[in-house]
């Protein structure tokens, strides 16, 4: 239903006209990525596995998501733990659950379509600023604005749900909790779209970025503008969350920011960590969507718990190294 | 040329000022060592003298460019406080935070042969060429803030500005460094370095200024060690009401 309620996205960019060259041609990128792609290997991959459901283009669509999010979640979140900013990803992903209501509640009240993921992406990453603006100014008290934006967020949230006539709660249970089965066409392709555009600031922005995370002060001195790294560290968390949040769920979709990164501590060498975190985050959503399927339980707990599960193994390897 | 030109600099945090009306110059090449009593806006002097906070009023001027908004960063190696007693969870090796000496230069892009060279070059002169692949978080801190200096280095700086660097470092690591630092003046490097052992700073420095609040002595060791600059400025707070009445 929720996936319903969403297609209209792609309606809303094609009515315009001049519009209709590029959305055809947005779609047959879009075709051509899902389909000839990702499909085709997946295809190959049920047929010499001889694992049918890898052929079924739902699941097809899971495993897409699955890469995605296990890619750019300890991408963005290796920056973000290691400067001490963890609370950040679920304080947005809370303001992005103000978003996603603000955005049913529009399109409840006036009769609109505006897609819930485009206004869960513009109040998350207006609440990314202004948490950085706090987070700079109240210095040592940054906990406490941490706090009061993501309950603040969610109050709105909740007001914005209940204000209608009970239509809206419907769909939000979906943004709460997470479902592979918001992992619409249309759903897909924009989380593959924000995952290669994440992917390239990460990739272009990496040296200024580890130079703040590791030494803020002396990268100050080296002439790097800070404050600006760090809203673009914001503004990509919020865009992260903001991807993620459909199948890991507004409440846990922190733990991909924070978990890997954490299970990836041990690797020497900062480059190495982000890389092994992004593996640890594959194997979590991987095995997470699998199992999801097979039991018919929620992906975003299952994905969780499997990251932890991993980050336990991590924890037991490294101990275990140090006793032998 | 004066490397940092400091002129009438008054900065205080919400109307209190910390630094008032303090005025000199560091020459190009000088070794200063800036000593003063805990809370005496030490630290707040030395971020006004390279760049890193705006006065309130007077003016800073780094290689005769205004300090704030001096941009060719890597002409100076900030070694900050306690980085030899930070906890740093952060898996980041030697060879990783030395390479970002060369970051200000080369934000996007491969290193180039240069780039490496001023990388080893940088690592074999601080003598830490083998600790490449440690983990800085697992350093001792003499390690550490060799590794932080081997930063500057590769940036090839001009200036390099310590902030009481050897906190919590054992003696024979702080002597061998304060060797290194002196070294490295001698080969042409300015050096400001924030240091509580006045001990250290007239054996090493080729200048001092005594700061509690405003600048009560800027000269050579020797002149240093003759005034009662250093009793003024440790008694500081009652001779200042003093002046009050």
């Amino acid at each position: 239903m929720v996936a319903a309620s969403l297609l209209p996205s792609l309606a809303l960019a094609t009515p315009a006209d001049g519009f209709v060259p590029l959305a055809t041609a947005v779609d047959r990128a879009v075709d051509l990525v899902l389909d000839d792609v990702w499909g085709t290997a997946l295809d190959v991959l049920a047929a010499a596995t001889g694992i049918e459901i890898l052929a079924s283009p739902f699941i097809q669509r899971a495993y897409l998501a699955a890469v995605c999010i296990a890619v750019i979640g300890p991408l963005v979140g290796s920056f973000l733990v290691h400067r001490e900013m963890a609370m950040i990803g679920d304080t947005l992903a809370h303001s992005a659950f103000a978003g996603v209501a603000a955005g049913l509640f529009v399109n409840g009240v006036f009769a609109l379509t505006i897609p819930p993921l485009l206004t869960a992406l513009v109040v998350a990453a207006v609440a990314a600023l202004a948490v950085q603006a706090l987070v700079d100014h109240a210095g040592t008290y940054r906990d406490t604005s941490l706090a009061i934006v993501l309950t603040g967020s969610f109050a709105v949230g909740s007001v914005l749900v209940t204000a209608t006539d009970g239509g809206i709660a419907v769909g939000i249970n979906a943004y709460l909790f997470g479902s592979l089965a918001t992992v619409s066409r249309v759903n897909a392709a924009i989380l593959l779209a924000m995952s290669v555009a994440v992917s390239a600031v990460v990739a272009v922005a990496y040296r200024p970025l580890a130079y703040v995370t590791f030494d803020e002060v002396g990268a100050r001195a080296a002439g790097l503008d800070v404050t600006r790294y760090s809203q673009l560290l914001a503004v990509l968390t919020a865009v992260v969350v903001v991807a993620a949040m459909q199948i890991m769920g507004v409440i846990l979709v922190a733990a991909m920011l924070v978990i890997p990164v954490a299970a990836a501590t041990p690797v020497r060498g900062f480059k190495r960590s982000v890389l092994a975190a992004v593996g640890a985050g594959l194997l979590s959503t991987l095995a997470g969507v699998t199992l999801s399927y097979w039991y018919d339980v929620a992906a975003g707990g299952t994905i969780v718990l499997v990251a932890i599960g991993v980050y336990g193994l991590s924890k037991a390897a490294v101990r275990g190294r140090r006793r032998s | 040329m004066a490397a940092i030109d400091v002129r009438d600099v008054t900065f205080g945090y919400s109307g209190r000022p910390v630094v008032e009306d303090v005025s000199f110059a560091v020459e190009e090449g000088a070794f200063l060592g800036l000593v003063g009593p805990n809370g005496s806006g030490k630290t707040t002097l030395l971020e006004l003298m390279i760049g890193l906070r705006r006065p309130d009023s007077g003016a800073v001027s780094l290689f005769g460019a205004p300090a704030a908004e001096f941009d060719d960063g890597e002409r100076i190696g900030y070694v900050p406080q306690d980085v030899a007693n930070a906890d740093e969870a952060m898996p980041i090796t030697v060879s990783e935070v030395v390479r970002m000496g060369r970051y200000p230069r080369r934000l996007v892009g491969r290193f180039s042969e240069a780039d490496r060279r001023a990388v080893d070059d940088a690592m074999e002169r601080v003598e830490i060429a083998d600790l490449a692949d440690r983990r800085v978080g697992r350093l001792s801190g003499g390690q550490r803030q060799r590794v932080f200096i081997a930063r500057a280095l590769a940036g090839e700086a001009d200036l390099l500005a310590l902030d009481e660097p050897t906190t919590g470092v054992d003696a024979e690591s702080r002597e061998s460094f304060y060797e290194l630092l002196h070294e490295l003046n001698a080969e042409g490097i300015t050096v400001v370095l924030i240091e509580h052992d006045i001990g250290v700073v007239t054996t090493h420095a080729s200048e001092i200024a005594c700061l509690n609040r405003e600048l009560y002595f800027h000269g050579s060791p020797e002149a240093f060690v003759e005034t009662d600059a250093l009793a003024d400025a440790y008694g500081g707070s009652q001779h200042v009401v003093h002046h009050d009445h």
